[in-house]
């Protein structure tokens, strides 16, 4: 009789404390100051995460593919888990890029942090009711980057656990399923 | 060695030159990114040479576009608060109230001051990174958790 495998040894993990890592979290960083750039990109790779870093508002969007040159079914693959962009930049600025991702089907869920040098409550506002995440100003902080990221690695976790127990309930059902089937 | 640099060090935070941001950057040093601080600060001298070159064409011109000028100097105070260039920014700050009260005469007095204090920073931090680079590595690279 062939041994019905249990769940236990199908490929899941049931250690939930050390959970196998989602992917690492990967960040659109946006700033037209090369120093910034350098800065934030350091932060972010610091506090263990995936960076692309551009220069402008307009690159961002054709890095996501909404510069409407490219349609976006070949950026299906692009996972981008937060977008962090600078306020004033020549051309197209912050608040405008953060308009154009919330308005675009495909990438309005990923949030979008503001960061500006300047503490001006009504752009603060602004931002927020427009959807940001968040406000940083500038000089943002190790803190305030570890901060996001521990908030957005909850929520990945929370999707993350909630595929895992899916997945356990499928197995488990099939395991009771081969088992009936032995009888 | 590495207590003189640690001196120069705070030296140049007691004087103003830099402030904590200067700090924050190099907590972000390790031991596979020694030069980080140096990097930056080579990239901000670069970059504000830049600046400068821009701003003073622009008031040899003679005709003040304050906005430009504003402009710049904004760009130029970002990028000096990055870098934590204490003196540097204060002066952007001065420039950036003359911008907007329409004095020229104030703009070309405290953009010919920040000039002074940049071109200061430069040979100071010149300094710094040149004796940190001979001192090694230094005692207080961030422990791995």
């Amino acid at each position: 009789m062939a041994e019905v495998m249990r769940p236990e040894k199908f490929d899941i993990s049931n250690d939930t404390s050390s959970l196998a890592s989602p992917e690492l979290l990967h960040v659109l960083a946006v700033d037209d100051s090369i120093v910034d750039r350098k800065f934030i990109e350091r932060l972010l790779k610091v506090s263990s995460c995936k960076v692309t870093v551009v220069d402008s508002a307009t690159r961002a969007l054709q890095y996501l593919g909404l510069d409407g040159d490219n349609s976006s079914v070949g950026f299906q693959d692009l996972k981008i888990n937060l977008i962090m962009t600078d306020y004033s930049m020549p051309g197209m600025t912050g608040y405008e890029l953060l308009k154009k991702i919330k308005e675009s089907s495909a990438f309005r869920e990923i949030p979008v942090v503001i960061m500006s040098s300047e503490n001006i409550l009504p752009r603060i506002d602004r931002c927020l009711e427009e959807g940001a995440e968040d406000f940083l100003l500038k000089p943002v902080k190790l803190a305030d980057v570890k901060r996001l990221r521990d908030s957005l690695m909850k929520a990945e976790e929370r999707v993350f656990k909630n595929i895992k127990h899916k997945r356990e309930l499928e197995a488990s059902d099939i395991y009771s399923q081969l088992k009936r089937a032995k009888i | 060695m590495q207590r003189q640099v640690a001196l120069i060090k705070q030296s140049l935070l007691d004087q103003g030159y830099l402030d904590e941001q200067f700090m924050e950057l190099e907590e972000l040093q390790d031991d596979a990114n020694p030069n980080f601080v140096e990097e930056v600060a080579t990239l901000y001298f670069k970059d504000s040479a830049r600046l400068i070159n821009n701003i003073d064409q622009a008031l040899e011109r003679g005709s003040f576009d304050f906005n430009r000028l504003d402009n710049y100097m904004h760009q130029f105070k970002g990028s000096s608060t990055s870098i934590g260039a204490s003196k540097v920014k204060t002066e952007c700050t001065m420039f950036r109230e003359y911008c907007r009260a329409g004095n020229a005469e104030g703009c070309l007095r405290t953009f010919k001051q920040l000039k002074k204090e940049h071109a200061t920073l430069r040979k100071k931090l010149e300094q710094y990174f040149q004796l940190a680079r001979q001192a090694g590595p230094k005692e207080t690279a961030r422990r791995p958790k």
